[in-house]
């Protein structure tokens, strides 16, 4: 079963000149077609303006195709009946911490979501606290966001999702205005949802090092998907990925240099153990 | 500096007042807010100094937050104090100088005017200290949910509030940083006469501005993301349910409000002038 | 024009509940000319000890000499040393405010007090240090991209011709091409013009790859300060504080461990691949 399945997916919007006149028109996504199996986890790469946001927010029906399809969990995004369903089944976190967080205490807002989907009293207040539990915020429940670290915040964020009980979650560029720690924090908290709630995960970043455990890895580059693969794959192709503006982990990048030195180690080293135990190997 | 202001933002407590059911507060201020200006004797200034002294007491909220919170109204409390004490006229002549003088009446009006002007802010900002602002809004949707019918949008206009006092912090803390960040390009707030000053204001609030719609747009869109489509078909989290506590509040103040009313207007107790 | 730190203290919301310790006892000095790098997490008083050095913070304890004079003096021109030091904030774009990007980067030099020519010729000046494109020059700043809005923002510190430019994160938010860019167009301001550089970041890899000097910050102390090398041979206790060296230190000590003959102290990719070929002769 397909979780999101999208065919010649095109998104345009209208160019305007300083007086509001339409002078024409510019493609976000360009032909995309993409599948991704319930339960991965898949990860979509692309420099800023690559149409990798414009893509994630037609997961969630915030924007719908204006050629082509998208289904979420067999559900056409086009389709209006079908609009509170697709949200429902593929919940998104944003980029910026600050602002997606509506409530002015962490549970209120975990509960903002249960609260619009009519579910009752008692279950939303389970639900909060099974979610606050998951992403490891339960002690904060009281807290004001206000007082979070940026970390903190995406993590409450991601629990506003989960409490919503979708099948998939997008996340947006969540760790972009996060510090290394917070990063971390992040990726940790999505990695044990996946394990522990079997829901499909769909990272877009621009940090290579969060992509390595993905299942497959799409890279995009002008409304098009450039490359698709295991991460491995992926960052086998190290000139290709700087062509799109990309960048390899920084072990990576010293393999490869090693390798173009002729050193004969394995294309697409991700880990650093990976590298060690290859240099060893030719000791 | 700018984030000194405490109105309107809630200190988190375990407290009989912060437990108190939104609605009650909204309503006891309220009250409370009338009590002070339905009389204006000393008696009755002392009842209601028990009581709010009692409130502040029980909710835990330190004095010093409450001060701090009269520290924006300094100054009309003095233009107020000032204008009473040399305006008005009437009983025995205290003192005068130049062109002023002070009576016995201008005394006692100045005096219970920067009263009242306090009590009014202490009391309400109790409410906000004690009441997260997502239950104020709740308590306030419920209490106008009647207004609905008039078509007015209640709980819309709920929303909006509790969504603005959750950004003030934020929007308080990006006007610090755009102010230093034109400070670092060498803008300068600090000089120059009120019309030099308010354009110098013009690279911070243009920033602002653009943040804010920027911040309201992603908001929005979270919002939507999270299902949110109004308040219809919508459930709580957390209902308002009267409780036990909720009517003996009730109670109280409606004591209050008759020993205010009894005792201020009627028993005639006079200390010196007041 | 050196900035020399001495014993500086900061503490945030002193007496009330919310009381931190942002700097204890902050002792350093950065001669002209230093490519330095501030790292330290969230919280580490790094953005707290930037904004020291150009005024905009005042440390209640300790003192700051700017080329040699004391800025808390009485008659200290703050002002003019806010133009000596310029600091460019985190996301610096949420600042740009004008009309076209000109006069956005003009702003500097007007309160400078400089004629409308002037403050022209600084601005252009200062857009071209950054690499942005003179076509774009009147056209609104916020319909720029993200990397090019933070150009103009950067342009606008240097447009009053600083002795010493400050930038708290200046990569955060940009995709890998764009911090490059940004990082290789500092480093070039840096070695063209001779102008002191403070880069603060939380990116190892960044601040290896560029700077002379780096100075760890953590609970508001000094922790660390040395060539990258040097800092990073402390790559366990960085880690204990909740930072990390960049990932071919660790590669190094490991296969140093393993028997290899090298020296661990790379850290850059050039460095570590010129070592790792060394052992193999």
């Amino acid at each position: 079963m397909e979780m999101i399945h999208a065919e010649k997916l095109v998104y345009e919007y209208d160019k305007r000149d300083e007086e509001g006149n339409v002078i024409g028109t510019n493609r976000a996504i360009d032909g995309v077609d993409i599948d991704i199996p319930q339960g991965s986890f898949v990860a979509v790469l692309g420099h800023n303006g690559s149409g990798k946001s414009t893509l994630a927010k037609h997961m969630n029906a915030i924007l719908v195709p204006t050629g082509g399809t998208m289904w979420v969990d067999g559900r056409d995004t086009k389709d209006p009946e079908e609009l509170w369903n697709v949200r429902q089944t593929a919940g998104m976190v944003f980029q910026n911490p600050d602002n997606q967080i509506i409530g002015t205490v962490v549970e209120e807002d975990v509960g903002f979501g249960p609260e619009n989907l009519g579910v009752p009293t008692d279950e939303i207040w389970k639900r909060v606290e099974d979610s606050l539990r998951s992403v490891g915020m339960i002690e904060y429940r009281k807290a004001s966001p206000n007082k979070l670290s940026g970390g903190q915040k995406q993590r409450v964020a991601i629990a506003g999702v989960i409490a919503m009980e979708p099948k998939c979650i997008v996340l947006d560029e969540p760790t972009a205005m996060l510090d290394p720690n917070g990063r971390k924090e992040v990726i940790r908290a999505v990695e044990k949802l996946r394990k522990e709630k079997k829901v499909t995960v769909i990272l877009i970043t621009h940090y290579m090092e969060e992509v390595i455990d993905a299942d497959q890895v799409f890279v995009m580059d002008g409304g098009h998907i450039v490359m698709h693969g295991t991460p491995r794959e992926i960052f086998s192709r190290v000139e290709e990925l700087k062509s799109c503006r990309m960048d390899v982990p920084q072990v990576t990048m010293l393999a490869e240099e090693l390798r173009k030195r002729g050193l004969d180690i394995p294309r697409g080293i991700l880990r650093r153990e990976e590298l060690v135990e290859a240099l060893c190997r030719l000791h | 500096m700018i984030r000194d202001i405490t109105i309107g933002q809630y200190y988190p407590a375990e407290s009989r007042i912060h437990r108190l059911d939104p609605r009650v507060k909204i309503v006891c201020t309220l009250f409370f807010l009338v009590s002070l200006f339905i009389q204006n004797s000393l008696l009755g200034y002392v009842i209601a100094t028990v009581f709010l002294g009692a409130v502040i007491w029980l909710s835990k909220v330190p004095l010093k937050y409450i001060v701090k919170g009269l520290k924006p109204i300094v100054i009309l409390l003095l233009f107020t104090v000032v204008m009473n004490l040399f305006l008005t006229q009437g009983g025995k002549i205290l003192a005068r100088f130049w062109i002023f003088t002070i009576t016995e009446n201008g005394l006692r009006t100045s005096v219970f005017m920067a009263v009242r002007l306090m009590y009014l802010v202490a009391g309400s900002s109790i409410m906000t200290f004690t009441t997260s602002p997502n239950s104020l809004t709740d308590g306030l949707e419920k209490l106008l949910h009647p207004l609905n019918r008039l078509n007015v949008p209640v709980h819309e206009v709920a929303m909006m509030m509790s969504i603005a006092l959750r950004f003030i912090p934020i929007l308080l803390e990006e006007t610090d940083k755009i102010m230093k960040a034109q400070m670092a390009r060498g803008a300068d707030f600090e000089s120059g006469n009120i019309i030099q000053r308010a354009k110098a204001m013009i690279p911070i609030l243009v920033p602002l501005f653009v943040s804010a719609f920027r911040r309201a747009n992603d908001l929005a869109m979270a919002m939507e993301a999270r299902c949110y489509h109004g308040g219809e078909g919508r459930t709580k989290m957390k209902p308002l349910k009267y409780k036990a506590g909720d009517r003996v509040a009730y109670i109280v103040t409606l004591v209050y409000m008759v020993l205010i009313f009894v005792i201020g207007r009627f028993v005639d107790f006079r200390l010196w002038i007041f | 024009m050196s900035i020399t730190l001495e014993h500086v203290k900061y503490i945030y919301s002193p007496g009330t509940a919310y009381e931190k310790q942002a700097l204890r006892d902050v002792s350093l000095e950065i001669p002209q000319g230093q490519f330095v790098g501030i790292i330290g997490h969230t919280g580490s008083g790094k953005s707290t000890l930037i904004q020291h050095l150009n005024g905009l913070m005042k440390a209640p304890s300790g003192k700051i000499l700017y080329d040699g004079k004391n800025i808390y003096e009485e008659s200290y021109d703050m002002r003019g040393l806010r133009s000596q030091v310029g600091l460019v904030f985190q996301y610096p774009e949420h600042q740009l405010f004008e009309v076209d990007v000109l006069s956005d980067v003009c702003f500097g030099p007007k309160n400078q007090g400089l004629s409308q020519e002037e403050c022209e010729a600084r601005a252009k000046e200062a857009l071209a240090l950054v690499g942005f494109p003179e076509k774009y020059y009147k056209q609104s700043p916020f319909e720029l991209s993200g990397g090019q809005k933070r150009r103009v923002a950067i342009a606008g510190v240097l447009a009053m011709r600083p002795k010493v430019l400050v930038l708290d994160e200046p990569t955060a938010g940009l995709d890998p091409k764009g911090r490059d860019e940004i990082l290789d167009q500092v480093e070039r301001l840096h070695k063209e013009t001779g102008m002191t550089v403070i880069l603060v970041s939380h990116s190892m890899e960044d601040v290896a790859r560029y700077v002379e000097r780096i100075i760890v910050m953590n609970h508001g102390e000094k922790m660390l300060d040395g060539t990258p090398q040097e800092v990073f041979r402390y790559y366990k206790e960085l880690e204990q504080v909740g930072l990390a060296a960049p990932q071919v230190t660790y590669v190094m000590h490991e296969l140093k461990e393993r028997g290899f003959d090298l020296s661990p102290d790379a850290t850059t990719i050039k460095e570590a691949a010129d070592e790792i070929m060394r052992s193999f002769q």
